[in-house]
């Protein structure tokens, strides 16, 4: 059974506020979907390399050379809110 | 016949013979596109007309929302991009626009291309053009409508776990996923980062291999698109597949397909045989474990790479009316609440679930370890089979709203689709009929990696000895 | 009473000074405008991929052997998921279970002895944006141009034992990684930054005491008051009947303290798993052993040369070792004037305080060895004096003129002219007669103030070994 702490812990890691009965609704959820895929227990995989990375494909680098990025301009472009050059955000607390 | 209902290789030809022009082929699409709108919701917005320009393909193509076009808004039908315009093209992009492509607009979507339906889009549901009460399958619902409604001539959708090929099959239109690493994931915002494939929706199979041609290739921005040569993929389009060996996995075959979707694969055999095709029955013994494998490494992924979505930067930011935690935190999680719809919100709560200390091995760990056996099983079959043929989806379109509060029931309708994602192989769905309400019903073929010139080859041959793929949704 | 052991284990991170960032080709350099070196890949933007920069791989493999660590033959790079503003993503790529290097050791001299200490392991990640925080405006900026800096982080086992241990390894391991000409290595600019892992065990006792991370530590004298803070608090809060609760503690310079950031309350839950946008790396034997070959002599097989093949004593060689680029020059100067220990004593006192002096380090500053050896021979050959060797060395490095020609255009040559030292030396005996009767009445050691007054007369430009034999013989004469 997935509790609501623990479903409160996943949304805290998440980042996300659940409003009133979300907890609950995704509490729900996610105890069906997880009693879905219960399903991978029944097989033997102890021996079974993981796959994170479909094709063989490895060793793929870019030289060091230096190409054009934004100017401030572009990269303030699509901001929400900036200020002196830099992306304006709440008070960070530490 | 109206010059949007034509094939964009009829469409070239005529260009070419000087029966038609380049604009005056943009400006009914483009009209076509704008009025149906109101019918199918096919675009999410239309960009104002664009530029004819020199290139071998100047032809009117929808694009999926998810996918950078610099300037314009992309928004991945999702409230929380509100606003973003990317400052550079997606890779696949800069591609159409160097053959002279003509880019209408961005095309609906499920947000984050997480459903199947195109239901869970911020700007409301995509409709099938084939009855407009139903979903045009999804998550790149909007792609598939825009080709089958003729409101553009040719479209480029994403595909996770079928995010092409079911909608493609919903509204009667040919949509391939290429091999994974076969195009550049350059300016696609991210889903599922190892499953995730760019791929075209056409009319027809030729259509399909043109629009492969201009996407298809290595991008250095991208380091898991392959560095290999990409063949001219209409030189595969030949009638000719006498002796070509067809696996037929029994567990593809179960129950819960419908009998017409049944019945018109069967049919389909049949069409193959009578070509001189070797069918032979197969086991892909995995098959059962796909979607639980899928919906554990798809939601990992996705939580990952939908964190950005923060209103640090970009998008929609928002904060609660009272302080709650700090302000900063306040920020990210009152941003996150409204911005993401429910079905994203519950695959980010799972991918985070799943990642989390004290879980990873018992759920990302060991769906890894399943993934493998899934291409395990792939890898031997293909070691004795050309092509793997199935039906595309177990049922037809559905009735918008109908599995929209059952998210498992949702998935499941990927249960076909989504094996070829894990194993990063190619896949094509072609129409193979109607069923008993008129609705398009959708063939799978799938290939070992980089063997995209089978398929086509495959489907080429089946489409040309059927009418399916002639038939227009009439609007 | 208990009487407690202190354990402490540093992490180190160094950025390294490639041409661009470890993820995407913007310009890898500080000291501008905010947002002014970014480009979509480092803003994070979506859509956007990662491709690994060759030379970050090749660096970290370089910090990985100088450290004497094994070094993975495959290697991949993992995502650490959290929430901050500097980091654009909200995940960091870092590495995880298969690092670039791992099992190493750094040998450390501490307090005369030598300390082996051990390195668990090295990994390359990308460093994040910086954080400004405006109280006029009551909020934060942000700016990203630090984003995707290359970092190879550095984790030491919890070898150390004393504040003075730490400060002594992070002492050798900056100048081992100075040696390989990958990064700066300044930890006031942030290119070598440091975080310790602190805590107490009573002695004999196996298990380890709960650990409290310290960060902000912004100098290497910060590190070794923090960690003597920090083990005084344990302790008291020990055998106050206390105890030590795991957590991050923030050094507060000005305060001389620790302080708790219990603000930062999200637990430590980052959900590492294999970055599915990059590829893994495979590093087969024969790349390493290259890499190894190409690397510089290291600082402290350097200082072992340099004592037996030089027969430098340990002082001098260790400072010589402190720079490499002073140490080539010290060896290419020996090619021309074989006497080490006169060289050494040049480039370790002279040298090194015209370089304090101009607050510069060797390789900023133009000196020929020739004309450094030149220097040296005219002292020892009496052409000038010690005195005026010094003033002349000064002149060569802000005027970049030769030694010769600086002792010609200045007449700086010393005089060892009999006639003209005779007559100085009649004038000094006659102003001082006082002390020469001292001397007659035996008190000998008042000679050297006769030669220094003769010294003063010729500008310090009389040979004094010369002024010494005139004086004494006439001394004795008259």
């Amino acid at each position: 059974m997935v509790s609501q702490e623990t479903v409160n812990y996943i949304a805290g890691l998440a980042r996300l506020h659940l409003a009133g009965a979300e907890s609950e609704k995704f509490a729900k959820d996610l105890e069906a979907i997880l009693h879905y895929v219960q399903k991978l227990d029944g097989l033997d995989v102890s021996v079974i390399k993981p796959t994170s990375h479909v094709l063989n494909v490895e060793n793929v680098f870019r030289d060091d050379v230096i190409k054009p990025g934004l100017s401030q301009e572009q990269a303030l472009a699509f901001s929400v809110e900036n200020l002196n050059g830099g992306y304006k955000v709440p008070k960070v607390i530490e | 016949m109206n010059l949007f209902e034509l094939t964009v290789h009829q469409i070239l030809d005529q260009i070419k013979a000087g029966k038609i022009s380049a604009s005056s082929v943009l400006a009914e699409v483009s009209a076509r596109a704008q009025t149906l709108n109101v019918k199918t919701n096919a675009f999410v917005r239309l960009f104002p007309s664009p530029e004819i320009k020199a290139g071998p393909c100047p032809v009117p193509i929808a694009i999926k929302d998810n996918i950078c076009v610099k300037g314009e808004l992309t928004t991945c039908g999702s409230k929380i991009l509100k606003g973003f315009k990317p400052p550079y093209d997606a890779g696949v992009v800069d591609k159409i626009k160097a053959s002279g492509g003509l880019i209408l607009g961005s095309a609906n979507m499920d947000e984050f291309a997480f459903g199947s339906s195109c239901e869970t889009s911020a700007y409301g549901p995509t409709r099938n053009p084939w009855a407009l009460d139903r979903v045009p399958g999804g998550s790149s619902g909007g792609s598939a409508a825009a080709v089958a409604a003729g409101q553009a001539l040719w479209a480029l959708g994403s595909d996770t776990g079928g995010s092409i090929r079911q909608p493609a099959s919903f509204c009667g239109v040919v949509g391939l996923k290429p091999t994974y690493g076969r195009v550049s994931r350059y300016g696609l915002i991210a889903f599922g980062s190892s499953l995730d494939q760019i791929g075209p929706f056409t009319k027809d199979v030729t259509d399909s291999a043109l629009l492969l041609n201009i996407i298809c290739g290595f991008d250095e921005r991208d380091s898991t698109s392959l560095n290999v040569p990409v063949p001219d993929y209409t030189k595969a389009l030949v009638k000719d597949i006498n002796g070509l060996k067809i696996g037929i996995p029994q567990e593809y075959f179960l129950d819960g397909i419908e009998p017409d979707v049944a019945a018109a694969v069967k049919a389909a055999i049949e069409v193959f045989k009578k070509q001189g095709a070797v069918v032979k029955h197969i086991s892909l013994p995995h098959t059962e474990y796909a979607v639980a494998t899928y919906y554990i490494v798809a939601t990992a992924e996705a939580s990952s790479n939908l964190a950005r979505f923060d209103g640090v930067q970009y998008g929609l930011r928002a904060m609660p009316p009272n302080l709650r935690k700090s302000p900063l935190i306040d920020m990210y999680e009152e941003t996150r609440a409204r911005g993401f719809g429910d079905e994203a919100k519950r695959r980010i709560m799972l991918g985070t679930y799943v990642l989390s200390s004290g879980y990873y091995d018992a759920y990302y760990l060991r769906a890894q370890k399943v993934r493998t056996l899934i291409k395990q099983d792939f890898d031997k079959v293909f070691s004795d089979c050309d092509v793997i043929l199935s039906p595309t989806s177990p049922t037809t379109a559905f009735r918008i709203g109908e599995k929209i509060n059952d998210p498992l029931a949702m998935y499941l309708s990927d249960i076909f689709t989504i094996p070829a994602n894990m194993a990063g192989i190619p896949a094509i769905s072609v129409p193979c009929g109607f069923d008993r309400a008129g609705l398009p019903i959708g063939l799978q073929l799938m290939a070992k990696p980089f063997a995209e010139e089978t398929l086509l080859r495959a489907a080429y041959a089946y489409e040309q000895n059927t009418p399916w793929h002639l038939e227009r949704a009439v609007l | 009473m208990t009487t407690f052991e202190t354990v402490i284990g540093l992490e180190v991170h160094l950025q390294l000074k490639t041409q661009t960032k470890i993820f995407c080709a913007c310009r890898n350099e500080f000291g501008h405008a905010p947002n002014t070196h970014v480009c979509p890949v480092c803003l994070g933007l979506p859509g956007t991929l990662p491709v690994l920069n060759r030379q970050v791989l090749l660096d970290a493999m370089k910090v990985g052997l100088a450290l004497n660590c094994q070094i993975n033959d495959f290697v991949k790079f993992d995502r650490k998921n959290y929430f901050y503003p500097d980091l654009p993503k909200d995940y960091q790529i870092s590495q995880y279970d298969f690092p670039i290097a791992k099992n190493g050791f750094l040998d450390v001299v501490s307090n005369g002895n030598k300390k082996r200490i051990g390195i668990t392991r090295a990994h390359m990640e990308e460093d994040a944006g910086k954080l400004i925080h405006d109280a006029e405006n009551a909020c934060s900026l942000v700016d990203y141009n630090r984003t995707g800096t290359p970092l190879v982080e550095i984790v030491s086992e919890p070898d150390m034992r004393s504040a003075e241990e730490a400060y002594d390894y992070l002492t050798a391991l900056k100048l081992t990684l100075s040696y390989l000409g990958v990064s700066d290595c300044d930890m006031e600019k942030g290119s070598l930054r440091c975080d310790a892992n602190v805590s107490i065990r009573p002695v004999g006792q196996d298990k380890l005491g709960t650990k409290a991370e310290l960060k902000n530590l912004n100098s290497f004298s910060a590190v070794k008051k923090a960690i003597e803070f920090e083990v005084g608090r344990q302790t008291g809060l020990i055998l106050s009947g206390g105890s030590v609760v795991q957590e991050t503690l923030l050094w507060d310079e000005a305060k001389g303290r620790t302080l708790s950031m219990r603000s930062k309350e999200q637990a430590h839950d980052y959900r590492y798993f294999p970055d599915p946008d990059l590829v893994p790396f495979t590093l087969d034997v024969a790349q390493i052993d290259r890499v190894k070959k190409d690397l510089p002599e290291l600082p402290y097989a350097k200082l072992d040369r340099f004592m037996t093949a030089y027969k430098l004593n340990q002082y001098d060689a260790f400072i010589l070792v402190q720079d490499p680029a002073l140490a080539d020059f010290f060896e290419a100067c020996i090619k021309i004037y074989p006497d080490s220990k006169k060289l050494a004593n040049w480039l370790n006192g002279p040298l090194m305080k015209e370089l304090n002096e101009r607050k510069k380090v060797f390789a900023q500053i133009k000196l020929l060895p020739l004309e450094m050896t030149e220097l040296v021979r005219k002292v020892e050959d009496g052409v000038v004096s010690n005195l005026v060797g010094k003033d002349i060395l000064g002149i060569v490095l802000s005027e970049g003129k030769s030694v010769e020609s600086i002792i010609q255009e200045k007449g700086l040559a010393q005089v060892s002219d009999d006639t003209v030292l005779e007559k100085v030396v009649d004038e000094v005996l006659a102003d001082n007669l006082k002390t020469v009767a001292e001397i007659k009445g035996g008190k000998t050691g008042a000679l050297g103030f006769l030669v220094g007054q003769a010294m003063k007369k010729m500008q310090g430009k009389a040979n004094p070994k010369k002024v010494n034999e005139i004086l004494t013989r006439r001394l004795q004469n008259d």
